[in-house]
C-alpha cells in the first residue's frame, strides 16, 4: 500500500526489534512497555467502553477492546416478551439512534406477518429515518471535533440537535426515544405546522454547517492532525465488514439505500456520497457532505410527504397476535452503516430469537484493534471517534 | 481465567534488583472509610453553602442516560450557570451521576470510582433503571436497586429524564446538601460491611482490594 | 437467485431451500460441508459480505440453528445459511480464516450459547460477560426472571394481577 498506515516518528533505533510475524514482542519485564486503560471511566471514549492499550513511549503497540459495560441481554429479555411488549424496548438498543430498531424491527415483523404498510406511514417512516440520521450525524460532528480539541463545533451542533429533537417531541412525544413506528404503521401524523418550523431549523442548520466548515475543516490544526491519519484499505471491507461513511470514504459507495431500497428511498434524489483517501479528514468529509445530503433529502420529504391518510395497517388484536413462523432479516442504512434485524418466529406469540446486527460491532472491535498499532496515544480517541462506533449496539 | 496481575510474585527492576510485590497491598490503599464528623454551627452552614454551589460532576457515563448530560453542558440548558461542570477524573469530582442502568461489568468500575471520590460526595442516580430496575427489570446483567451497592442522595425518575428533569434533580440536591443531609459519604463508612456484602455477593470476579483510593 | 442455487446444487448437497423474498433466501446444509459451502460461495459465488453469524436454540429438537448470512454486493442478495448442530457438546467448525470479524462472532456465541469453536483466536476468552458462572445466558433453558429476583434484590411493588379479578377484588370485596 502505498500511503503510510499512520505516522510515526522516523528514528526506530531505541525500539525493539520485530519477529518474524513483523510484530514486537512485548515483555513488561524489559521495563519498556506500559499497560494502560482508555475507559471505560474516561473523557475521551466514546460510550462506555475500553481500550487496554499496550504502549511503548507513546506509541500503541497492541490493543484490545473490551466491550459489554451496557450489556441488558436484550435479545433474552425479547424471548420472554410479547410482540407487542418488546416494541418499547427495542428502541433502546441503541442510544443515540432509536428509531433504525423500531424500523427494522416492525419491517421484520410486517414481512413475516404479510402486512402492507399504508403509504403516508412509509413516507412517515423516512421522515423520521433521515431526522434521525440527521442528529446523530450531528452529535458525532461534535465528538470528532472535541476529540481532537476543538470544543466549540460540540456548542453549535449539540444546539442543532437539541433544534431536531424539538421536532421529535412534537412529532412523537420522545425526546431520545421516540416508540412512533408501530408494527403496522406509526402513531400519528404532522402536527400543525411543522413543516414551518423544520424549513426554518433545515436553513438553521444550513448556515452553521458553513461555520463549521469554516472553523473544523479548514483548520490548519484540524487538518494536519487527520489528513493521512488513520487509513482502512479498501481490501478490508469485505473481510472486516465495513459498511456505511467508514466504507464510502474508501471509495466503495456501499450504501442500503441505494441497494436494497426500502420505505420511499426509491422516490427521492440522492445518490450515495463517496470519499477516496480513506483517512479520518475524508471520512469526517463523508459525514459532512452526508449530513448535508440527509438535509436535502428531508427537504425532498417534505414536499412530497401527504398531510392526510390512513396511517396504521389493520392488525390482529395485539395482545394475542401470533407472528407465523418463519425468519427473515431487515436492513436499513443508519449514520455508521448497515444496521439489520434477523427475526426468527415459531408461531407462538413471543419472538423465538432476535439478534440485532449493530454496525459498530464490527468496527470497534476487529477493525479498531488492527488499525490503532503504531497510533500515537494523542490520536486514539480521534481515530476511534472517526469510525463513529456507539457501544451499546455492540453487546445490546 | 487466571488473575496472575494480583497475586504476590517478583519483578526485576531496571537497576537488575528482584523486589516483592504484592499489588493488592501495594498499589492501592485499602484502609477502611471513616465517618467524618462535621463542624459545629456556621461553619458547617458556610461550607454546606460552599459545596452546594460548586458541584464537580464525574465524567463517566455509564448508561443512556449520558445522552441527555451533552446538552446540558452546551447553551440551550447551561448546567455551568448552576455552578456545574464536569471533571474527567474521580479526585477531583464531588457528585458522581449514575446516567442509567448499570450492567454488573460496570458496577465494579462504578465502585472503584466512587470510592476514589473524595468526601463528601453526593450520588445522583438518573432514570428508573437505577430505582427498581425500569425496562430491565428482569434482565440478568443489570442491578435493580441502586441504594444497596452505594449511598444514593436523589432519583431522578424517567425513561430517560429531560435535561429540564436533571436540572431539577441538581437544584434538589443543592437544598439537601443545604441543609445539611447530603451524607452520603458518611453512610456508606458506616454501613461499610452492608454495602460490601452486596456488592460482593453479585461482582463474582473480585480482583480489588476492599475499599482502595 | 435461482441460478445460484442451482449452481450450488452440482457441487454440494444442499437439503433445503426456502425463498423468503425476492432477495433473500435461506437454504440448510449438513455441520461437515457448511465451512465448504460458505467458502465456495464467497471465492466463486461472490457472497463477499458476512452480514452476520448469530445461533437459535430449539430447545425442544435438541438443536441450535448456527445462521451465516451472506450478502452479495454486485447483485444485492442475501443467502442464509442455517446449520444445525446438536446441543450437547456443541461445537462448529471455526470460519475466522475467511473473514476477520468472524472471530468476533465467536466469541460471543461461545460466550452466550457455549457454542465452541476450536481454533479461533482468543474464543475462550471472556467477551462481554464478567465472572459469569451460571449455564451460558441466551440458552432457551436459562430463566433471566428468576435469576435477577434471586441476584439483585428486587425493590417491591412490581406485581402483576390479571385486571378482571383484581377489579372484582377491589370493587366488591364483600362478594
Amino acid at each position: 500500500m502505498s500511503k503510510k498506515l499512520l505516522k510515526w516518528n522516523e528514528d526506530r533505533t531505541l525500539f525493539p526489534e520485530k519477529n518474524s510475524e513483523g510484530k514486537i514482542d512485548v515483555d513488561y519485564d524489559s521495563h519498556k512497555f506500559m499497560k494502560i486503560w482508555h475507559g471505560p471511566q474516561h473523557p475521551g471514549i466514546t460510550g462506555n467502553m475500553s481500550l487496554e492499550l499496550t504502549l511503548l513511549g507513546d506509541e500503541v503497540m497492541d490493543c484490545e477492546t473490551h466491550v459489554g459495560y451496557l450489556h441488558r441481554g436484550f435479545e433474552k429479555l425479547m424471548e420472554r416478551r410479547k410482540y407487542i411488549q418488546c416494541f418499547p424496548i427495542v428502541c433502546r438498543v441503541a442510544v443515540p439512534e432509536p428509531d433504525f430498531n423500531e424500523y427494522c424491527f416492525a419491517s421484520a415483523m410486517e414481512e413475516l406477518a404479510g402486512i402492507e404498510v399504508p403509504e403516508a406511514a412509509e413516507w412517515l417512516r423516512t421522515l423520521v429515518l433521515e431526522m434521525s440520521r440527521l442528529q446523530s450525524f450531528l452529535a458525532w460532528i461534535g465528538g470528532q471535533a472535541g476529540s481532537l480539541g476543538q470544543g466549540i463545533i460540540g456548542q453549535w451542533t449539540i444546539y442543532l440537535r437539541d433544534l431536531i429533537l424539538d421536532r421529535f417531541e412534537e412529532l412523537t412525544g420522545g425526546r431520545i426515544y421516540h416508540m412512533y413506528m408501530l408494527p403496522g404503521g406509526v402513531r400519528g401524523l404532522l402536527p400543525d405546522g411543522f413543516r414551518e418550523r423544520m424549513t426554518q431549523n433545515l436553513d438553521d442548520i444550513d448556515k452553521f454547517m458553513k461555520d463549521v466548515k469554516k472553523v473544523m475543516f479548514d483548520n490548519y490544526v484540524f487538518k494536519k492532525r487527520t489528513v493521512g491519519m488513520g487509513v482502512i484499505d479498501p481490501a478490508w471491507i469485505n473481510p472486516f465488514g465495513i459498511t456505511g461513511p467508514n466504507a464510502r470514504a474508501a471509495g466503495v459507495a456501499k450504501d442500503v439505500r441505494k441497494d436494497n431500497p426500502y420505505l420511499k428511498y426509491p422516490e427521492l434524489d440522492f445518490e450515495p456520497v463517496v470519499g477516496k483517501d480513506s483517512d479520518i479528514y475524508t471520512r469526517a468529509d463523508v459525514r459532512r457532505r452526508d449530513l448535508l445530503m440527509t438535509v436535502d433529502l428531508i427537504r425532498q420529504i417534505m414536499a412530497k410527504i401527504p398531510d392526510k391518510g390512513d396511517i396504521r395497517a389493520k392488525t390482529p388484536n395485539v395482545l394475542h397476535w401470533k407472528v407465523p413462523a418463519g425468519e427473515t432479516y431487515s436492513r436499513a442504512e443508519c449514520t455508521r452503516g448497515e444496521y439489520g434485524y434477523y427475526m426468527v418466529s415459531d408461531g407462538t406469540e413471543y419472538p423465538r430469537r432476535i439478534n440485532v446486527r449493530g454496525p459498530s460491532y464490527t468496527h470497534a472491535v476487529a477493525l479498531l484493534e488492527k488499525m490503532i498499532v503504531n497510533a500515537n496515544i494523542a490520536d486514539v480517541a480521534g481515530l476511534m471517534v472517526s469510525l463513529h462506533t456507539y457501544p451499546p449496539e455492540i453487546e445490546r | 481465567m487466571g488473575k496472575e496481575y494480583i497475586e504476590k510474585r517478583t519483578v526485576i527492576s531496571p537497576e537488575g534488583n528482584p523486589i516483592e510485590v504484592d499489588p493488592l497491598k501495594d498499589y492501592f490503599c485499602d484502609a477502611a472509610p471513616k465517618s467524618c464528623k462535621s463542624a459545629s454551627g456556621i461553619i458547617e452552614k458556610f461550607a454546606n453553602w460552599a459545596r452546594s454551589e460548586s458541584l464537580w460532576v464525574l465524567g463517566f457515563g455509564t448508561g443512556c442516560g449520558a445522552i441527555e448530560m451533552r446538552p446540558l453542558m452546551t447553551p440551550r440548558f447551561d448546567a455551568y450557570r448552576f455552578g456545574i461542570q464536569w471533571r474527567p477524573t474521580p479526585r477531583q469530582a464531588s457528585v458522581f451521576v449514575i446516567s442509567g442502568y448499570l450492567s454488573v461489568k460496570t458496577l465494579k468500575r462504578v465502585v472503584r470510582s466512587y470510592e476514589q471520590m473524595q468526601n463528601p460526595k453526593f450520588v445522583v442516580a438518573l432514570g428508573s433503571c437505577t430505582i427498581n430496575g425500569g425496562m430491565y427489570w428482569d434482565s440478568y446483567n443489570t442491578i435493580n436497586r441502586l441504594d444497596h451497592y452505594m449511598p444514593v442522595d436523589v432519583y431522578i425518575a424517567g425513561c430517560m429524564p429531560r435535561p429540564e428533569a436533571l436540572l431539577a434533580g441538581f437544584d434538589k440536591l443543592k437544598h439537601i446538601i443545604r441543609e445539611g443531609r447530603g451524607e452520603g459519604a458518611n453512610k456508606y463508612a458506616e454501613n461499610f460491611d452492608w454495602y460490601k456484602g452486596n456488592q460482593k455477593k453479585i461482582i463474582k470476579d473480585w480482583d480489588m482490594p476492599d475499599y482502595n483510593w | 437467485m435461482q441460478t445460484i442455487i442451482e449452481n450450488l446444487q452440482k457441487h454440494f448437497q444442499v437439503v433445503s431451500y426456502h425463498q423468503q423474498r425476492e432477495n433473500l433466501g435461506f437454504l440448510i446444509a449438513s455441520k461437515e460441508v457448511a465451512v465448504g459451502l460458505i467458502t465456495h460461495l464467497r471465492d466463486y459465488e461472490g457472497f463477499a459480505h458476512l452480514v452476520l453469524l448469530t445461533a437459535v436454540d430449539w430447545i425442544e429438537d435438541e438443536h441450535f440453528q448456527l445462521t451465516y448470512l451472506l450478502h452479495h454486493p454486485e447483485k444485492k442478495v442475501d443467502l442464509g445459511v442455517r446449520v444445525m448442530i446438536s446441543r450437547e457438546n456443541a461445537e462448529m467448525y471455526s470460519i475466522h480464516h475467511l473473514w476477520e470479524q468472524a472471530r468476533t462472532y465467536q466469541r460471543e456465541l461461545r460466550e452466550m450459547f457455549g457454542i465452541n469453536f476450536p481454533g479461533s483466536p482468543d474464543v475462550d476468552k471472556p467477551f462481554i460477560l464478567e465472572g459469569w458462572e451460571e449455564i451460558p445466558p441466551y440458552r432457551r433453558d436459562f430463566d433471566t426472571k428468576e435469576y435477577s429476583e434471586k441476584t439483585y434484590f428486587p425493590r417491591p411493588g412490581r406485581e402483576t394481577h390479571d385486571p378482571a379479578e383484581y377489579m372484582k377484588k377491589k370493587l366488591y370485596p364483600n362478594e
